[in-house]
């Protein structure tokens, strides 16, 4: 198995995780702390391997997304879309942020992704959310960091293996 | 931004960043929702893709089953003990909540088997509650929830789904005593089913026990008889379940047989009975009023004379009887003198009867009643009193032995041969 299948094998693994775990169902006291996974392992992707998330690809998640949660269809598409775009945009300074600060700006991203989310809301003439739907960006923001050393060791255990 | 541009995707080659395409996307997600939103065109493409996805589900789905499973197989053994004991109190909740089911659809079967027996009748009755009742050897009453506001009156016959129960000895505004049949001091005339033999039914005391004495030995009676009322003295309609033979002895005497009977209603557990309107008087009275008119053809007249004859004598037969017993209830059918007697019997004797009375001076009639009851038994149904006329001489010249009898007073020996039906008396009264 060369390099480049195992990464691939690893980035599609990690999507389905994802998808996987935005599905999980959860007690209902958990249930608006569930970190926005897709978005987190996108944002990860985005981050250190641009050359496999474009927006195409990150559109194309976000319809499968819609999909598997039965959201209106295109509503995670341009979100991800959205998201993909910025990361991809900020990529070279994100990188090299700390930790805190990268974790700071996943934050800051996910609650724009919820802005926009709330955007639809309104457009389809939902009523406004709760305030629980606030906690889903602070409970990604905690995550990101497990996700990321995660994902990390994981590369680089493959690059390793590999070598 | 230089450095974004110069990033390089296998999908779109350079320019992946570019705010163009952004915007393109942008552009088909905002598409793709109105069209999902207001159009519904995708709802098929959704459907399938729903039905592609459903594993998927079942996958995230496993965690939280594990999950739960898990609980279940740790579930410690107080949380155990609570539910069951919690389920425990449940379940005797629960089976409290049946019985209390049971016992509501017994009553209701009750009621209607008493509604069935109120259709098939035909008669006039009325419903009433026991609200108290007495059973001891000298006092077998029942207390109902009906009284003179009610429109219940002293006499009135208490049945229940099985049989009948006694007759109301006292009125109260709201409620009202009934005696029952097994009160020691009750009577009810009786007719065995099976062969049509009259005899009289006593009180024992005892609330599962009929006394039926007097029996002639020679008689077609056995246990497993059914008594039924035999309608005489007027105080019961005829037909009614009285009780069930239970057993025959010997009087000590040796002259009678005595029987046993068990009550047909269940006295003792009924608790909700009927109470049957007074009858209409049975015989004399209404016949009288037919006959008032026009001048009619002599045998008419004949009937209306007899008729009349019968009536007036109605209160000095009746006197005569209660004095001294005469030759009314002699067994060759003197007809105005018994339907004077069966005429009173719901006023005088019955009531006594039924009212407990001290037991040495209306005894006496008590038997009386009786007596006067099986011999009436040819007379009343059969003849009406114009054509007994030619008979109604007879107690005048035939004064039998029993005719004295019945001024004997002991209630337990009442006149022998007036137990005994009519059968003999042809050939006695020539």
């Amino acid at each position: 198995m060369n390099r480049h299948r195992a990464h691939f094998l690893l980035f599609m693994l990690s999507l389905i995780l994802a998808c996987l775990l935005q599905l999980m169902p959860l007690p209902d006291l958990l249930l608006p702390f569930r970190p926005y996974w897709l978005g987190l392992i996108l944002i990860y992707w985005a981050l250190e391997e641009p050359e496999r998330i474009g927006l195409g690809r990150a559109f194309l998640l976000g319809l499968v997304g819609d999909v598997l949660q039965g959201d209106l269809l295109g509503d995670q598409a341009l979100r991800l879309a959205a998201l993909a775009f910025i990361v991809l945009r900020f990529r070279s300074r994100l990188r090299f942020f700390p930790m805190w600060q990268q974790s700071l700006a996943v934050f800051a991203l996910l609650l724009n992704d919820r802005v926009l989310s709330l955007m639809e809301r309104t457009f389809t003439g939902d009523p406004l959310p709760p305030l629980s739907f606030w906690y889903a960006p602070v409970a990604g923001m905690l995550a990101w960091p497990w996700v990321f050393l995660l994902l990390d060791d994981l590369r680089a255990r493959l690059r390793v293996h590999e070598a | 931004m230089p450095l974004a541009r110069t990033d390089t995707s296998p999908l779109f080659g350079s320019g992946a960043t570019s705010t163009l395409r952004l915007i393109v996307y942008l552009a088909a997600g905002v598409v793709l929702m109105v069209a999902d939103y207001r159009g519904h065109y995708l709802a098929r493409v959704r459907q399938y893709a729903a039905v592609a996805v459903e594993p998927v589900y079942r996958a995230a789905a496993m965690p939280a089953d594990a999950a739960r499973n898990l609980r279940l197989a740790v579930a410690d053994r107080q949380a155990l003990t609570e539910e069951n004991q919690r389920l425990r109190e449940a379940l005797l909740l629960t089976q409290a909540r049946l019985n209390r089911l049971g016992a509501v659809a017994e009553q209701n079967t009750r009621l209607k088997e008493l509604l069935e027996v109120q259709h098939s009748l035909g008669l006039g009755v009325q419903l009433a509650k026991l609200i108290d009742i007495v059973l001891d050897p000298y006092r077998q009453r029942i207390t109902l929830d009906a009284g003179a506001r009610q429109g219940v009156v002293t006499g009135q016959a208490v049945l229940d789904a099985y049989g009948v129960m006694g007759q109301i000895s006292e009125v109260l505004p709201t409620t009202s005593t009934a005696v029952l049949i097994t009160d020691s001091s009750h009577a009810v005339p009786v007719m065995v089913e099976r062969t049509g033999l009259r005899t009289i039914a006593y009180g024992s005391g005892s609330s599962d026990r009929l006394n039926v004495p007097n029996i002639p030995v020679s008689a077609d009676i056995k246990a497993g008889d059914k008594l039924i009322t035999s309608g005489l003295g007027g105080s019961f309609p005829a037909g009614f379940p009285v009780g069930e033979i239970t057993s025959i002895g010997a009087e000590p005497s040796g002259m009678f047989a005595v029987a046993v009977a068990k009550p047909a209603a269940a006295l003792e557990r009924s608790g909700e009975v009927l109470l049957l309107r007074p009858l209409a008087e049975p015989v004399g009275p209404p016949a009288l009023r037919n006959e008032t008119g026009p001048p009619a053809p002599p045998a008419e007249e004949l009937q209306a004379n007899a008729a009349a004859a019968a009536a007036p004598a109605t209160p000095r037969a009746a006197s005569a009887a209660a004095g001294s017993g005469s030759g009314t209830a002699a067994p060759n059918a003197a007809v105005p003198g018994i339907a004077a007697q069966s005429n009173l019997q719901p006023r005088s004797a019955a009531n006594t009867a039924a009212a407990a009375p001290p037991p040495s001076t209306s005894a006496g009639a008590t038997p009386a009643a009786p007596a006067a009851g099986p011999a009436a038994a040819t007379a009343t149904p059969a003849a009406p009193p114009a054509r007994s006329v030619p008979a109604a001489t007879a107690p005048a010249v035939s004064p039998s032995p029993a005719a004295t009898e019945p001024a004997v007073p002991p209630a337990a020996t009442p006149p022998p041969p007036a137990a005994e039906p009519p059968r003999p008396v042809p050939g006695a009264a020539p």
